[in-house]
């Protein structure tokens, strides 16, 4: 696979596999030479002299089980399957959305033990045994959550296929920091795209959901 | 008995209030559900093979290994097009049908089409490229105009072409049962997205059933079934399977939607005290494929000795497709750039030189109120500067004025509203909404001539079913749907009505629909409630079918066209990395009677970003060796996020004056200025005209040095 040794360790490997990739560690990877494929296939271990002992996986179909918004939920992939085509076409979860399918978006955003990542950017066998939320895991149309509300008075929504994307996103900045000023909140769904253009409605509900979420609505 | 005049202001209880949009709840949580999250039990994959290259004939396809591949379920060959030309890069000439997204991308890989290259041709901003005859068109006399001026002032401008990249790519889900077509397509044309899809693929036009609930931004691009709809259709037909075929994000943004770029040399004659007396201007640029003309142009402000010659460039390039106000962006920053460099090279405040030549305008005293009133909301009379005085230091400010127009007529629509014995109401209609508020405007529209609440209406939208109602584009739905439904509406109220008037002991037309109750107009003492009223309706619902006759309704003061609206931005720009800062920006806009205050503002603001981001970012950027679009993904075409914009502030024209104009479109307008106002204000900042958009720091250095 050409994965040099002294670029990537066991530990720094294996972190890999458990915690899935940030953007950063996906490029530092790519930089290593293969990382991707490495981790498609299931790469368990890589001993100092740079020699790999794999543990296959693929390319048929796998069985995996997801934490999914608090379920265990039981699914079929391909291990080149990413987590965004699992929930959608899989799991007929379609909140997250396909849009720009390389990590630039943010439509797919889903929360990874509580941490948002873009779910076109991982495959769905990293996300075993992580804690995965999706929109759907947020709130119903019935009991929206304060950032759901947020969007919805403030009209920070048209066409709304961005939307649950930034909706996750700010749910996670906010729930993080609800004292953020609304640069921080900004920075929050800063990976996030509309073309709609609804960020003034958008910047709204950010400060009304972090007053909401700290008790001063 | 209940007119469809619009209620007089003291009697609206909705229209016109800031009113949530009612599916915002479901789009908020994920529960929308769009075209392309249409999961039909057996549903399989459909992936398009296209032309590598931008110009060839192409000899032969070859499907069999895709075949081969287990889980492809159906191909689709354009066997038409072998010994034909492909025209771009993209152009679709095959598709695969997978049980898997994945089976079915590796499938449409492994399609193998033999070609013969041609030489190709993608560059739009050199008029040594214009094929055919210019179309000239004179005004006045030209000549004349110039002799009359005491200064001729140069200069050359350009638009590239951009992409409308809808989030929501195009295409659709198609099912073939029994013989009938069900679609799920995401399109802005729901009651005739269908029309001469029968031939192509022969099911009849009755046995289509159209259904598009939500959808994820069109902005101009998709009115038609498409390749893509003909292609789904055909492979639902072949495999008796669902088929999901939407466009992947490069084909989206490479043959899904080009606006025609626009590149100028304007020749203005001048009095000395800025008095514009003629006009000269030609235009060239691309349509792809296709033929090639901007509208409206000299923009907003028309010399009345004027020519304008137009000469296309014919591309190997994705066809063009209407986004937002076709021309009118284009031409507005054309004509803008020139006139405030007019304005510059006289030494003349802008607003001044655009205050002097209102006359030149179709409507002077609205740009009049709307360039005051945005004028005081930026705190023009501090911050203006003429374009010699700027300021020290690296980081300059600016400011920079445009305007447009639109018509905004309301489209032809039908709608049905159907009140039952039991108190509900329904209003059926075949619009669709595409993010613009359209479903919560329908129920807006019903609820208030009932004198219900909102909640009341049960909306129906976006099947072909319902009565038929046009395509979203133009800012003509708002107008459409709102005479439809209130003709509706109105008629249904008449028969109820006449029912409650003998029970009540009054006349019908004596008797009025408010606050949940029928009553005589002026005497609550006389009324019985809705629900009482609807139980009389022993016999079965009333069900009534409104239309808007557009000139009947122009005529009546339902509807009407034509708008103005002025914008100006505050920009910085550091002149040593040719940063563009928006800082903020104000838009004043009119748009006749507004029907839902929170959605109008909002199609304002969205508009102005839309701009925005065409101003600072946007350019579909070709190769000109190998003719290949080179950023063809959302990281290198850039759209504006959440902290590119600025403070943003819009004010939306009211009073009697607007209002008994009637409903007018408000969608285009809002879009059109943005780019011209934020290049004058970069070209107040920094002393000179960045020609070219977008305002990239490549751009903006380049003009500097």
């Amino acid at each position: 696979m050409g994965l040099e040794s002294d670029s990537m360790t066991a530990d720094e490997n294996t972190n890999m596999q458990g915690k899935g990739l940030s953007r950063r560690g996906f490029l530092k990877g790519v930089g290593a030479g293969g990382a991707v494929a490495t981790i498609a296939t299931g790469c368990s271990t890589i001993d100092r002299d740079g020699a790999v002992s794999l543990t296959p996986r693929g390319p048929e179909e796998t069985s995996i089980t997801l934490n999914l918004n608090g379920r265990r939920r039981k699914l079929k992939v391909e291990p080149r399957v990413t987590l965004l085509d699992a929930l959608r076409n899989r799991l007929d979860l379609t909140g997250a959305k396909k849009v720009c399918d390389r990590g630039t978006c943010g439509a797919c955003t889903v929360l990874v033990d509580g941490e948002p990542a873009y779910s076109c950017s991982m495959l769905a066998v990293e996300a075993v045994g992580r804690k995965i939320t999706t929109i759907e895991g947020l709130g119903t149309p019935e009991k929206m959550n304060a950032v759901q509300k947020a969007f919805v008075e403030n009209d920070a929504q048209q066409c709304g296929f961005c939307t649950p994307g930034f909706v996750v996103a700010c749910t996670a900045v906010l729930t993080k920091n609800p004292d953020a000023t609304l640069e921080e909140a900004q920075a929050g769904c800063g990976g996030n795209l509309c073309r709609c253009g609804t960020y003034v409605g958008m910047n709204q509900a950010l400060m009304d959901a972090a007053k909401e979420l700290k008790g001063g609505a | 008995m209940a007119t469809a005049a619009w209620p007089e202001k003291k009697d609206r209880s909705l229209i016109g209030k800031s009113i949530t949009r009612q599916d915002g709840p479901v789009k908020a949580t994920g529960r929308a559900k769009y075209s392309f999250d249409m999961n039909p039990k057996g549903l399989l994959w459909a992936k398009p093979a296209t032309s590598p290259h931008a110009h060839a004939k192409l000899v032969s396809i070859d499907t069999a290994k895709a075949e081969a591949l287990p889980g492809v379920k159906g191909v689709w060959k354009d066997t038409d097009l072998i010994g034909e030309e492909v025209r771009y890069i993209g152009q679709i000439i095959a598709c695969v049908a997978a049980e898997s997204e994945e089976i079915a991308t590796e499938a449409a890989a492994i399609v193998e089409a033999k070609y013969e290259v041609l030489e190709h041709q993608v560059i739009d901003n050199d008029i040594k490229f214009a094929t055919g005859r210019a179309s000239e068109q004179e005004v006045g006399k030209v000549a004349d105009g110039f002799k009359e001026a005491d200064v001729i002032i140069e200069g050359d401008y350009g638009v590239p072409v951009i992409t409308h990249c809808c989030m929501e790519p195009h295409g659709q889900v198609t099912e073939v049962r029994g013989g009938e077509l069900y679609s799920w397509p995401s399109t802005q044309n729901v009651s005739r997205w269908a029309d001469r899809l029968d031939d192509a693929v022969g099911i009849e036009r009755a046995k289509m059933h159209v259904d598009c609930q939500y959808m994820g931004g069109g902005f101009g691009s998709k009115f038609s079934f498409d390749k893509w709809g003909i292609i789904g259709t055909l492979l639902s037909k072949q495999t008796g399977r669902p088929v999901k075929l939407l466009l992947d994000r490069d084909l989206e943004l490479s043959i899904a939607g080009n606006r025609p770029s626009g590149y100028t040399h304007i020749k203005l004659g001048l009095k000395n005290d800025g008095t514009i007396t003629g006009f000269e201007g030609s235009v060239w640029g691309t349509g792809g494929g296709g033929g090639y003309r901007l509208r409206a142009f000299p923009y907003v402000f028309e010399p009345k000795n004027r020519k304008t010659t137009m000469k296309g460039i014919r591309t190997n390039r994705g066809g063009q497709r209407a986004w937002r106000a076709p021309s009118h962006p284009q031409t507005c920053l054309l004509t803008f750039s020139a006139l405030e460099d007019a304005a510059a090279k006289l030494g003349i405040d802008a607003a001044a030189f655009y205050k002097k030549n209102l006359n030149l305008t179709a409507r002077p005293d609205v740009y009049a109120e709307e360039l005051d009133i945005a004028m005081k909301m930026i705190g023009y009379a501090k911050k203006a500067h003429l374009r010699t005085k700027l300021d020290a230091g690296p980081v300059k400010r600016g400011l920079g004025i445009a305007m447009h127009t639109w018509g905004g007529l309301g489209h032809a629509s039908e709608c049905r509203v159907t009140i039952n014995p039991d108190g509900s109401v329904k209003a059926e209609i075949g619009t669709q909404d595409l993010g613009t508020g359209a479903r919560t405007v329908v129920s807006i529209i019903a609820a208030e001539t009932l004198g219900l609440p909102l909640e009341a209406i049960d909306t129906k939208i976006g099947k072909n079913a319902y009565p038929a109602s046009g395509g979203s584009g133009g800012s003509t739905t708002t107008g459409g749907i709102s005479v439809s439904t209130r003709m509706a509406a109105t008629d249904a109220l008449n028969e109820l009505l006449g029912i409650a008037a003998t029970k009540l002991g009054v006349a019908a037309d004596k008797l009025e629909a408010k606050g949940g109750r029928i009553r005589e107009i002026g005497n609550a003492a006389k009324s019985m409630s809705w629900t009482d009223a609807c139980k009389m309706l022993r016999t079965g619902s009333i069900s009534k079918t409104g239309a808007n006759n557009r000139t009947e309704a122009q005529k009546a003061g339902l509807i009407d066209a034509g708008v103005g609206g002025v914008q100006i931005a505050d920009v910085s720009v550091d002149v040593e990395t040719g940063v563009v800062t928006l800082i903020e920006m104000v838009a004043v806009q009119d748009c006749g009677l507004i029907i839902d205050m929170k959605t109008c503002e909002s199609q304002v603001y969205g508009g102005v970003i839309m701009g925005i981001t065409s101003a600072l970012f946007e350019e579909a950027l070709y190769d000109a060796a190998t003719g290949r679009m080179l950023n063809a993904d959302m990281e290198f075409y850039r759209i504006a996020g959440i902290k590119d914009v600025g403070k943003l502030k819009v004010h939306m024209m009211t009073g009697e004056k607007y209002e008994k104009r009637g409903i007018i479109g408000v969608g285009e307008p809002p879009v059109i200025a943005p780019a011209a106002a934020i290049s004058n204000a970069v070209a107040n900042a920094i002393g000179v005209r960045v020609p070219y958009l977008p305002l990239t720091p490549d751009h903006v250095l380049d003009a500097l040095a």
